[in-house]
């Protein structure tokens, strides 16, 4: 039971609890005309839906790396060794970075409400992360072809494993990277791709914060 | 551009309108299409599993006469029987059926918030029962691993269903995860987003909180069986060693090295103890209304129920190695999670009180509703009780893996929030179908079923004191169980039979109502919450009519004194010193 895992719940435990400990001081009995912490939360609600959405998929990858810690503590197993990694991986990462900016770009084009800006880094962001998909496959071959890959060394297995799940997660945000961006070349306005653009990029971020952490898991074995 | 509540939009921004009978019935968006199509599918398949139970338990009585029934398909009866239980009925039957029904006619909104996602959700739980009940026709047959599935000897050979009925299993659950995300951030983003103007968090009825905090709790506790099922398929088809030791196999060295079988187990219960408050909390929130509305009372103790909620919810994830106990763990680690354990009962035996207080000197109903609900409280404090037992490390030690925990988890997991099913079915029966159930029929089904299946489980915890294991085809001549405890396992498998075929009143007593039941006025029971003051009864697509309601009250005002009625609608608005509190 790892100190992520443990970190993760109290998280949750401790953002329920501020979040709810305020209310728990009403009392709804009492005929109170207006009363106060009333309303919704006040945001949109597919910016709420998304924020849960990382609520989620964190406790997925913090269990990833809790298994993968336990897994592969070095005071046990000495059943595994240190594999070389496919020194693309750098490269990719590079691209995940640009592509972060250029979305972080298609954010500050739509708010400039500069639409052509917003379509080129769109398209930009969208291609970047193809590339960087495209790089991680071939860091997939160029392991499978090193004399490093033995699948019983959960170096190897977690290596496929937790670049896959990355993966898997970045190309369903590229599924609504393409509507948005479908959308957006369609319009010549920016208003109502406003919110969908500033959600991509906020996930965009998030993926690259999870590749950066996976990615120095990845390097410290 | 100012944030503008959804409650206070102005709807020209439409609501899907269905309009063919495919998007009205099957590729519906409406939510309550989506409660109902989850509620058949995890009723069918629960009755399936219930199936399963029945064989399971003549093999139990008579060991020598079923020659249907080898080692090997009992093993699969009991895989496939308690997956589908806790997974494919109990889950997705509370979240899926009355989440959906529920929390949008209970928060005054019009329907989830993301509708689309919300249809999806249904769809693709559908195709996991596919993938599931596929493993029964595949080479090998379903995987006989046991619910908990623990490797190594899931995957390998000696246990049935290791060629792709594990395989089918895991891809299953892999896909009801994604079903019940998606599912899930609805629900989460519907409460805290759509209710109503009025509607504040601590106005919300019980129902919606046990909801709310167990979807919070899935979409917290679900990745961990994820990484598990998707480590395990990895384990099984390419032959990684994430959880595979080295270890003979039918007497040949596997290429595996250094896997981790307890990591598994680690990875499996810290999703398997949230899960069973997934299943229970719910079952609370809604017991909570049954009771006030049937003792026309209001709950006692609206706000530790609450805060009992969602501090139960918050603890479930500190205590799931009581279930590894016996896993060779390090002592002080059981020492840890006994402790947190017990900490876990107070909130629940808070709300017990708070059931019973609720019912003290309250103007009782017994009203079929009313009756599931406290015999929900009975079965409950029951398994409760024996859970105190398992949860301490010593006691637990000669009680693992025999029937004493059978009994208890079947308590807890299976009456008594089964009850609690049957219970807001029949409560909610008239809102759902505009009609009433009949009511004799239903006092046979409740008293059936609720002193079958105490004659089912009391004497389990007897069996499981003796020592008698579970997981176990048959146990032969041993020298610590007697000739009586066989007799006893005959009485057992009547009793489970009897409610096995008992629940045929109920399907006939609702399928019969649907059709012929006397119609039902929009609120028969007298209720407070907004579901019941739906202009149309069944709710219209839509639920409101033009207008959304507006809340100035909590879900509780029963019997308030100097008032006309015995309830007042949380849509009342206040004249004067009409509160409880004056």
């Amino acid at each position: 039971m790892h100190m992520s895992t443990l970190l993760v719940a109290l998280c949750a435990a401790v953002i329920i609890w501020a979040f709810l400990v305020r209310h728990l001081t009403a009392k709804p009995w009492l005929s109170v005309s207006e009363p106060n912490n009333t309303g919704p939360v006040q945001i949109p609600a597919l910016k709420l839906g998304l924020w849960a959405f990382f609520a989620c998929i964190t406790s997925l990858f913090a269990l990833f790396i809790t298994a993968y810690l336990m897994r592969m503590d070095p005071n046990h197993a000495s059943d595994w060794y240190t594999i070389s990694k496919p020194g693309i991986l750098w490269l990719n990462t590079g691209l995940l970075v640009l592509s972060s900016l250029a979305m972080q770009w298609a954010r500050h084009a739509e708010r400039s409400e500069n639409i052509q800006s917003v379509k080129t880094a769109l398209a930009a962001g969208g291609l970047l992360t193809l590339a960087f998909l495209g790089g991680q496959l071939i860091a997939w071959q160029q392991l499978k072809n090193s004399s490093y890959f033995d699948i019983a060394n959960p170096a190897v297995g977690f290596f496929y494993l937790l670049t896959a799940v990355h993966g898997l997660h970045l190309i369903g945000g590229m599924f609504v990277w393409s509507k948005t961006s479908f959308r957006t070349w369609r319009r010549t306005t920016v208003e109502k791709g406003r919110l969908s653009i500033e959600l991509c990029t906020v996930y965009w971020h998030y993926l690259l914060l999870v590749w950066i952490i996976l990615f120095g898991l990845l390097l410290s074995t | 551009m100012a944030y503008v509540a959804i409650a206070d939009r102005d709807h020209e921004h439409h609501l899907h309108d269905p309009q063919t009978f495919i998007t009205k019935y099957i590729w519906c968006q409406d939510h309550k299409v989506i409660a109902l199509q989850y509620g058949i599918t995890a009723i069918s398949v629960g009755v399936l599993a219930m199936i399963l139970s029945a064989m399971m338990r003549l093999q139990l009585a008579f060991p020598e006469v079923f020659s249907f029934i080898t080692p090997n398909n009992y093993y699969q009866f009991v895989t496939m029987h308690g997956m589908i239980m806790v997974i494919y009925l109990l889950t997705a039957l509370f979240l899926g059926g009355f989440g959906n029904f529920l929390i949008p006619l209970m928060c005054g909104a019009r329907d989830m918030v993301f509708p689309y996602v919300n249809m999806l959700s249904f769809w693709v739980y559908l195709v996991s029962v596919i993938i599931l009940m596929a493993s029964f026709f595949v080479p090998g047959g379903p995987t006989g691993a046991g619910w908990t599935l623990y490797p190594p000897q899931s995957i390998l050979p000696g246990t049935p269903g290791t060629d792709w009925g594990i395989l089918l299993m895991l891809i299953s659950l892999a896909v009801f995860i994604v079903a019940f995300t998606m599912g899930g951030l609805n629900y989460v983003t519907t409460v805290l987003q759509a209710r109503c103007r009025g509607m504040t968090l601590m106005r919300m009825p019980l129902s919606v909180w046990g909801i709310f905090v167990a979807t919070i709790l899935g979409l917290l506790a679900f990745p961990a069986l994820l990484v598990s099922a998707v480590m395990m398929i990895l384990d099984k088809t390419i032959g990684t060693s994430f959880f595979i030791p080295a270890v003979l196999s039918m007497g040949e060295p596997l290429d595996h090295l250094g896997g981790s079988p307890i990591l598994f187990q680690h990875l499996f219960w810290f999703f398997g103890h949230p899960e069973v408050y997934i299943v229970a909390l719910p079952a609370f929130g809604i017991i909570s209304d049954l009771i006030s509305t049937h003792a026309r009372k209001n709950i006692f103790g609206y706000r530790m129920m609450v805060w009992a909620i969602v501090a139960i919810g918050a603890l479930s994830f500190v205590v799931w190695a009581h279930h590894m106990y016996v896993s060779g763990m390090n002592p002080y680690f059981g020492f840890f999670f006994a402790t947190t354990t017990l900490i876990i009962a107070i909130p629940t035996a808070i709300k017990v009180y708070n059931w019973v207080l609720t019912l003290w000197q309250g103007n009782i109903r017994f009203t079929v509703p009313m009756m599931f609900a406290i015999g929900f409280i009975f079965t409950f404090t029951h398994g409760g009780l024996t859970g105190l037992f398992l949860g301490n490390v010593t006691v637990d030690l000669p009680l693992s893996d025999t029937y004493f925990v059978v009994g208890h988890f079947h308590m807890v997991m299976g009456v008594s929030p089964v009850l609690a099913v049957f219970g807001a079915i029949y409560h909610w029966f008239p809102k759902i179908s505009g009609r009433m159930f009949n009511e004799t029929l239903g006092k046979w089904h409740f008293w059936l079923t609720f002193l079958g299946t105490y004659s089912i489980y009391l004497p389990m915890h007897y069996l499981g004191i003796l020592g008698v294991p579970r997981r176990y085809y048959a146990t032969g001549i041993t020298d610590f169980i007697p000739e009586s405890a066989q007799s006893l396992n005959v009485g057992i498998t009547m009793a489970a039979l009897l409610v096995a075929v008992v629940q045929i009143i109920f399907f006939v007593n609702i399928i019969w109502s649907l059709f012929n039941g006397k119609k039902a006025e929009s609120n028969p029971w007298g209720a407070t919450t907004l579901e019941w003051q739906t202009p149309d009864t069944p709710p219209k697509h839509g639920n409101w009519g033009p207008e959304l309601p507006v809340v100035y009250r909590w879900a509780y005002d029963y019997s308030v004194p100097g008032q006309p009625q015995d309830f007042i609608p949380q849509t009342e608005p206040h004249h004067g010193h009409d509160s409880v509190d004056k």
